[in-house]
């Protein structure tokens, strides 16, 4: 991978064929574990009327999951506002199925222009601000299950499960700030 | 250091009204995280309120330092929309009244 460059309307990068594997892989797990967030939304015959879906009230159990679909209020972890618990399920509810429809739409994005052979990717502007969004949720997801820190070492003891794991979320933040970079207006 | 939002929001006791609870307007905060690049959250400040490169970074900066800042403010409908594009983007975003 060499760095993300601007030229004109394009953003353009290239990743080789393991490059390539990493992020489709991941983009995939990621898209697949929000794909099923989705169907456990409730089905009511009310929606299916009047075309507005409700997402799930309920936290994600999962702390990925959780990271990725965030409460709409800082919710007290002992004594949480009983009216803001209430507004908090009004809101995921109102709001989870589009912004499940954004994620998995990023994630759509970077498979169709990831070849699985690698090679050089040419994105315009707004497939560009959909591989950041998605990468971004692929570290977001890869921090969380990793437990990282903001003072997290460059390496791990050879010994900690997480330490090749470690790498890849490395390599993930690099080919990210490349890409923001090339995007700065 | 303050924010100019955080300005506005000590504003009415400056002039010591007292504001009832429902016009109390609400606040978007951006709390910290340890994944997401100071680089990027200064993009996303950028792109989705549109606000200078200086005051995207001295916000960013903000959250970094201080663990959160709010980035916008207004009725509740404008910050709840305002919070679900911070959620799209991946910031960890939520909603409150000004106190």
């Amino acid at each position: 991978m060499k760095r993300w460059i601007r030229d004109g309307d394009l953003v353009i990068g290239r990743l080789d064929q393991q490059e390539a594997a990493v992020v489709r892989g991941l983009v995939s797990q990621i898209q697949d574990m929000l794909l099923a967030r989705a169907e456990e939304a409730p089905q009511d015959e009310l929606a299916e009327l009047t075309g507005i879906r409700t997402g799930s009230s309920e936290a994600p159990d999962d702390p990925i999951l959780g990271r990725l679909l965030p409460d709409f209020h800082r919710l007290d972890d002992d004594a949480p506002d009983p009216d803001e618990v209430n507004s908090a399920a009004a809101l995921r509810s109102l709001h989870e199925p589009e912004l499940l429809d954004h994620k998995t739409g990023a994630a759509e994005v970077v498979l169709r222009t990831c070849s699985p052979d690698g090679g050089e990717i040419r994105l315009s502007i707004g497939q560009a601000e959909a591989w950041l969004s998605s990468l971004n949720d692929v570290r977001l997801a890869l921090g969380t299950a990793l437990d990282v820190t903001e003072d997290m070492p460059d390496e791990l003891p050879p010994e900690d499960p997480r330490s090749p794991h470690l790498g890849v979320y490395h390599w993930l933040t690099w080919v990210q700030d490349t890409l923001v970079e090339a995007m700065m207006p | 250091m303050t924010t100019p939002v955080e300005q506005e929001r000590t504003q009415p006791e400056a002039v010591g009204e007292e504001i009832a609870a429902e016009d109390r307007p609400w606040q978007t905060v951006v709390w910290n995280d340890p994944v997401n690049l100071m680089s990027y959250v200064t993009y996303v400040f950028q792109k989705l309120f549109g606000f200078s490169r200086d005051k995207a970074t001295k916000l960013m900066l903000d959250v970094h330092h201080k663990g959160k800042a709010i980035v916008t403010s207004g009725t509740k409908d404008k910050v709840e929309a305002d919070v679900a594009k911070l959620h799209a983007a991946g910031l960890w975003a939520t909603m409150q009244r000004a106190s």
